[in-house]
């Protein structure tokens, strides 16, 4: 058993990259795991895993389990996914994933297990307490195959003392945003009036809310493309402009949210639109300058209001491959408790449980200016904050080109009219 | 080889040996030897490289896409006419792969000839000048990506704090489109140089003093005497470090993933082929597309190999 996984991922690791052959020796066998006891659990590195790791003792205690587990950073996580899961490995039960980015692939290639029947069989734990958004993206033609658990939404980060020593509003509308942004930008032009996630790949995600509050989407109703509609032209050049405008001096073009995020807390900006879900590292005095100056609001309206997208991002599945399953299960089912979920929401994750966002103490942490933001959110939300497709490394490169190439000044229609024509190809290749 | 086979006597006389129950087995693992001694370094060497790289040949002529356990289709030679045909991303990258290789390889040379003729004669302090240059090359590349990134970052990085003292402007290095490539091969010049004076100085000692005094007496100057005397009897050794640290640097992917991430850029600036391969399997499981570029570049760095190693034949002639 030892020596054939290690022979199969040798085959697939080679196969993938002739110089990264990332090899793991592996663990004992799955069936071994199963007679002790053992659930081992894959996750991300985030707020939601420091809550789940320092309770796990809780968990083994109760259920006389032992969980072993491993955390990883976002891209290492998907990177082991692709080996481990390719390789039809059984050393994962528990798998922490991204329903919007891997789950139609993971889904597709039979990774994700069906956990329709687990989630109707407790009433106690209670899936319909579940917001319909999340679970519609957990559920894969009619199957259920993950437990959501973090959800987020695009909000604005914004500096009270700037806005207040500039005499300004904070904006509701997207006109009024690009307005205090440009007062700000005139009056210190050390301060960048707007900063964003800029790399073509990080940030299509929070472009999106622009693009659906400027009254388009990737793709129509009909299923073709539509990113060069003039809603879409309209938002590109919204959010470039408002970067190469208005942004940081030499800004980069790669830049994700740790990037983005530090300028803003570093006191390089006075607005910020980024996940609801970041915003512990705004308000920490240790990881911000300016954590007693920040404000939060629900994003500005554009010409069809303001919708920000409001999704699970991270939600728990259990490997298909794996013959322990039912305890991974059993850990999911505590993982994900209204107990738990509260706790995870306290210590600033916000969950996915209507039953947790309707109790008082659900929000009792929150500054309450985000907990505002967010229950308006929640209501006009938009249920993707990228195209759904199976590719979405691939979709997301495509649809983001218009937005690099407004920021160093090129075009945006005409960027837009370049990546329409890729990315109705590349929807069409998809259907194939 | 030799070693291998012990006098014929001595053979002889061992295989003739008193057979019993464990007497069989070492007669036949006597007689098999050759086989047994070389079999864990031919089993390694089958397992780990030459089945991935079959089935590596083998992905690179199917469809494969998604899971590689998903049913494929035999497609023959598609995908390496696809990535023949691809003048957006494939061809830009070997350019790339290319420059930063030829680039970062001359000034590695070139440094690393001057510091190790620098390092040649014995001085005072000479061991902790030598730890001193050798310290970039036992850092990790990824933790030399991610300082050299805070240090080159345009805002706030330390360079353009530097500059500014100075006058000059701030510059964007790696987060501009003109500049990144030539910023990460800065970088890589900055760790590998170390190398590639270790295995010069190597060389310079083993050489002799005796041509070198012999053009000395004759009155050649220093200039004359590295060009006309070291560096031709260098040449084998020059050779060597090109092509140790050229199949390196063809393959460089830490230190351009760390400071540049997937697809290396919004416009793909440092994206090498093992950069493009690497999104192509890990970001869109398009592993036959992938093999075919992986295969393509496997024959580019035996052909330059072996460029080199015909080279250093004719050298040593």
């Amino acid at each position: 058993m030892k020596r054939r996984s290690i022979v199969k991922y040798a085959a697939v690791a080679a196969a993938m990259s002739l110089g990264l052959t990332a090899c793991s020796g592996g663990g004992g066998g799955s069936d071994e795991a199963k007679q002790s006891g053992t659930v081992r659990v894959t996750l991300a590195n985030h707020v939601w895993t420091d809550g789940i790791k320092a309770a796990i003792p809780e968990f083994e205690k109760s259920t006389g389990l032992k969980v072993e587990l491993t955390q990883l950073g976002e891209d290492q996580l998907s990177d082991q996914y692709n080996v481990k899961l390719n390789a039809g490995s059984d050393e994962i039960d528990v798998m922490m994933y991204r329903p919007l980015q891997e789950g139609k692939a993971f889904a597709k290639n039979g990774y994700l297990a069906d956990l329709t029947k687990n989630v109707s069989s407790d009433s106690n734990w209670d899936w319909k307490d579940y917001q319909e958004g999340p679970v519609k993206a957990t559920t894969v033609d009619g199957k259920v195959v993950g437990v959501p658990i973090i959800t987020e939404r695009e909000v604005l980060y914004y500096r009270k003392d700037l806005l207040q020593a500039a005499g300004l509003q904070v904006p509701k509308t997207m006109d009024e945003l690009e307005a205090a942004a440009k007062a700000i930008k005139a009056s210190s032009p050390d301060t960048a009036g707007f900063v964003a996630r800029t790399g073509k790949s990080a940030a299509v995600t929070q472009f999106s809310s622009f693009l659906y509050s400027f009254g388009g989407d990737f793709v129509d109703s009909s299923g073709k493309a539509s990113v060069n509609t003039d809603a879409a032209k309209k938002a590109y050049s919204f959010y470039g402009g408002l970067i190469k405008n208005y942004g940081p001096a030499n800004v980069s073009t790669d830049m994700s949210w740790p990037e983005a995020m530090a300028i803003f807390t570093q006191g390089g900006a006075a607005f910020y639109t980024e996940a609801d879900s970041l915003y512990k590292n705004a308000t920490d005095p240790a990881k911000s300058k300016v954590a007693d100056k920040v404000g939060f609001a629900a994003l500005p309206a554009g010409p069809a209001g303001s919708k920000p997208y409001n999704i699970p991002s991270w939600a728990l599945g259990v490997n298909q491959n794996s013959s322990n399953q039912e305890n991974a299960w059993k850990f999911i089912q505590w993982a994900t408790s209204k107990e738990r979920t509260l706790e995870a929401q306290k210590a600033g994750v916000p969950g996915p449980r209507a039953s947790v966002w309707a109790n008082p103490d659900g929000t009792s942490t929150y500054p309450k200016d985000l907990a505002d933001a967010i229950s308006a959110s929640a209501k006009t939300g938009v249920g993707h904050d990228r195209p759904e497709v199976v590719t979405v490394g691939k979709a997301r490169e495509i649809v983001g080109g218009p937005i690099v190439a407004t920021i160093t000044g090129a075009d945006p229609a005409a960027a837009a009219n370049d990546a329409q024509t890729a990315f109705q190809s590349f929807l069409d290749s998809e259907k194939k | 080889m030799s070693v291998m086979n012990p006098p014929r006597s001595a053979r002889t006389r061992r295989a003739g040996g008193p057979a019993g129950a464990g007497g069989s087995f070492s007669a036949w693992a006597n007689r098999h030897r050759k086989w047994l001694f070389a079999a864990p370094a031919m089993i390694f060497v089958g397992v780990l490289i030459i089945f991935p790289l079959a089935w590596t040949v083998y992905l690179s002529l199917t469809d494969s896409q998604g899971s590689v356990r998903a049913a494929t289709e035999f497609v023959g030679l598609k995908n390496y006419l696809t990535v023949l045909g691809d003048m957006e991303r494939f061809w830009p990258a070997v350019g790339r792969t290319l420059a930063f290789t030829g680039v970062a390889l001359a000034f590695e040379v070139m440094l690393g000839m001057g510091v190790a003729l620098l390092l040649w004669r014995p001085f005072r302090g000479e061991k902790w000048v030598r730890v001193a240059i050798l310290l970039p090359l036992v850092a990790t590349p990824v933790a030399v990506g991610m300082m050299w990134r805070l240090i080159f970052d345009p805002n706030i990085g330390f360079v353009n704090q530097l500059l500014g003292m100075v006058g000059i402007p701030p510059q964007p290095w790696l987060s501009g489109q003109d500049t990144a490539l030539g910023t990460t091969i800065f970088m890589d010049v900055w760790q590998w140089t170390p190398m590639v004076v270790l295995i010069l100085l190597a060389g310079l000692t083993s050489l002799s003093d005796e041509p070198d005094e012999a053009a000395r007496v004759d009155g050649a100057n220093a200039f004359q005497r590295f060009f006309y005397i070291t560096l031709p009897l260098m040449m084998p050794t020059v050779i060597v470090a090109i092509l140790l640290r050229g199949i390196d640097a063809l393959k460089t992917f830490d230190i351009l993933y760390a400071t540049k991430g997937k697809g290396g850029g919004s416009f793909h600036e440092v994206e090498t082929l093992n950069v493009y391969a690497y999104g192509l399997s890990f970001d869109y499981n398009q592993y036959g597309l992938s093999s075919a570029v992986l295969i393509l570049f496997f024959m580019i760095i035996i052909g330059s190999m072996w460029l080199l190693t015909m080279r250093k034949k004719a050298v040593s002639k």
